[in-house]
């Protein structure tokens, strides 16, 4: 092997492990962006994204498929999703088990919120298969829809459940 | 990930707002899957390691290696594979670190290949040839990736088991104590027929997770319960109680097993994650002030700890031998490679002396042949690695996934540091291995587990958020128009 073909390759072989780590970065890149504005009326805005055919605008349009796909059903529910608060994105398969919300750490799922009492409220199945949720004698209160729960309440699936800044719904 | 609603329709508020039907939501761009991006960069992690198996052929004796297309052929369908499985069952996942994890362990396989081409550090007596059995190992580690990922479906499951994890941890970094020196430490367990391995290797992933579900509980009261002194939060005493057992713990590996790096790291991922629990500085000034005293203090009577640091501190001075220490044989290589290193299969790292020239002294054949700038590109991708975890740490939503992805996260870290530092005689060399880069079965293997649970806690953190209800707050509000 000459002596140029070995430096070329050497060089070469460095600027190949170079361009790896210059492209890694440029994917990191992607969580720097900033914020994304959706158009809740997707109608409106569908004609308008159709050229763009990057990643990011085809994850945009998902969610709206889901909401019309995924509230309507009927049946039992098989998961408890926060939909707004610091948790939201949490899921918790519904089981068959009763499921605890408040600050205490033993909480099914433990809220990070000022306005949640240490217990706050329960969801469990009765005996037909509902879901019933039920205020522990909380501070703030839970609501269900517009209204306090005074006592238990069976949840339809998508109807809020809200605690403090907390809104979490059951879906199928 | 929250996303902000905003119910106002003043033209101009938001930037792109429509201003005719007003209605938009403003939140965090959600991670899109980012597979597609993860298939090409794997692509470009296995070429690497081929390209540079090809140059090393080229340089040593003029020709392509045989193997090189079998070994291509090989690492990309590990890596297929591997991605096939993250796509199916951890769809949202990090896009860069199987990738990167791919490209160091496929590097790692090279450079053990190009010094089993070495024939005088390749003796039957220092265990022949070990390329052919780190691609194994290396497929073993791959597949208990693939176990991770399929068989647990959400991080949060480990919580359950933080007391079982603690004693598991122990067992493990206990049990080297009843089988036999190797090379002046007792880090191996030795099954008869099967081979030895590293149960530390391991024990550093159950610790994270034990630390993980404990700090979860437990840090209110380590964070609250405290007095200011001298612009410091001081912890209560009896509030000690946790870090002097686990220094304590960590002494007592380093006086029995003679294991610096094990010590440290099983401390320092303490110090880590309790800061991170608390977001007390006080906890990282105790742990600096206990680790150091600590160390000096065995220093000063265990011989083999005493001969490290005694190496370190005087790298020139003759060895019994009457040669060099390896310390300094390391640094000689750093120093031959210069600014771009002398190409790959060119330097004579063989020269390195001892039993580790492919394991503990591998990131010295990489500084030779690669030079700094190689080095640096090596170390860069340990580094995005780490990265990619905090920021999972970050992105989770949990608070048991976000101090589990610290852990592991500061376990790499520390292990990457304690091996770099201890080649470039920045601190005592302990013997660690460099993760996927250096021979060793054990740490491949637990490296890879390692990298599988990163994956999932990053899969949960990522997933888009569900759709909030068609809100109450945007029924009752109206937007008033001027």
């Amino acid at each position: 092997m000459s002596e140029l073909t070995l430096t070329v390759m050497r060089l070469g072989f460095l600027a190949v492990l170079w361009l790896f780590v210059i492209v890694a970065v440029q994917v990191i890149r992607s969580d720097l962006f900033g914020t994304r504005v959706t158009q809740r009326r997707v109608a409106a805005a569908g004609p308008r994204r159709a050229p763009d055919q990057r990643a990011p605008q085809g994850r945009r349009q998902q969610p709206p498929a889901d909401r019309s796909g995924g509230r309507r059903r009927r049946g039992a529910p098989t998961k408890l999703v926060v939909t707004e608060g610091s948790l939201t994105g949490t899921t918790v398969a519904l089981q068959g088990q009763t499921i605890t919300l408040g600050r205490a750490h033993d909480s099914t799922i433990v809220l990070d919120d000022d306005y949640a009492s240490g217990r706050h409220a329960r969801i469990y199945p009765d005996r037909d298969g509902r879901w019933i949720v039920e205020d522990l004698g909380s501070t703030n209160g839970t609501f269900l829809g517009r209204s306090r729960l005074t006592g238990p309440m069976p949840i339809e699936p998508g109807s809020p459940v809200r605690i403090g800044k907390t809104v979490i719904e059951l879906r199928k | 990930m929250s996303s902000t609603r905003t119910p106002t329709g003043a033209p101009g508020a938001v930037p792109g707002t429509d201003p005719v039907t007003g209605n938009t939501t403003v939140g965090a761009l959600a991670p899109p899957s980012r597979r597609n991006t993860e298939l090409a960069m794997l692509v470009f992690a296995v070429l690497i390691p081929v390209l540079a198996m090809a140059n090393i052929g080229l340089a040593k004796d003029g020709s392509l290696p045989p193997g090189m297309l079998g070994y291509g052929a090989g690492l990309a369908a590990i890596a297929g594979i591997a991605h096939l499985v993250v796509r199916r069952f951890a769809p949202y996942a990090d896009p860069l670190m199987l990738p990167i994890a791919t490209l160091l362990n496929g590097l790692g396989l090279v450079l053990i290949w190009r010094l089993d081409l070495e024939p005088t550090i390749t003796t039957a007596r220092l265990g022949g040839a070990m390329a052919p059995n780190q691609l194994i190992w290396s497929a073993v580690g791959v597949l208990l990736f693939l176990g991770v990922l399929i068989l647990l479906k959400d991080h949060r499951i480990l919580q359950r088991y933080t007391y079982i994890s603690m004693v598991v941890a122990l067992i493990l970094l206990i049990s080297p104590l009843f089988f036999g020196e190797v090379n002046g430490a007792r880090i191996w367990v030795t099954i008869p027929g099967v081979g030895s391995l590293q149960p530390g290797e391991f024990a550093k992933i159950v610790i994270a997770v034990f630390f993980a579900g404990y700090l979860m509980v437990k840090r209110d009261a380590l964070a609250l319960a405290s007095r200011r002194f001298m612009g410091m939060y001081l912890p209560r005493g009896r509030d000690l109680g946790p870090i002097l057992l686990v220094w304590a713990l960590s002494l007592m590996i380093l006086v029995f097993e003679t294991d610096l790096g094990m010590s440290l790291l099983f401390f320092g991922i303490f110090v880590v994650m309790l800061y991170v629990a608390t977001e007390r500085t006080s906890w990282i000034v105790f742990g600096l002030l206990l680790s150091v005293s600590g160390a000096v203090a065995v220093a000063s009577f265990n011989s083999h700890v005493g001969h490290r640091v005694d190496n370190w501190l005087n790298p020139l001075s003759l060895g019994a031998n009457g040669g060099v220490t390896e310390t300094a044989q390391a640094m000689y290589a750093f120093g031959s490679g210069g600014l771009l290193g002398s190409g790959l299969g060119q330097g004579y790292s063989r020269l390195i002396g001892g039993i580790a020239t492919k394991s503990d002294y591998i990131l010295a054949t990489v500084g030779e042949e690669l030079g700094l700038v190689g080095l640096m590109a090596v170390l860069l991708l340990y580094g995005l690695l780490i990265q990619r975890g905090l920021r999972t740490a970050l992105a989770a939503r949990d608070p048991f996934g976000k101090l589990l992805a610290v852990g592991l996260s500061g376990v790499f870290a520390l292990q990457v540091f304690v091996v770099a530092g201890g080649v470039t005689a920045l601190i005592p060399l302990t013997g660690m291995t460099m993760p996927f880069l250096a021979q060793g079965g054990s740490s491949v293997i637990a490296n890879w587990a390692l990298v599988a649970l990163l994956l999932r806690i990053s899969d949960t953190a990522r997933r888009p958020a569900p759709e909030p209800a068609a809100g109450i707050d945007a029924e009752q509000t109206q937007v008033v128009r001027t």
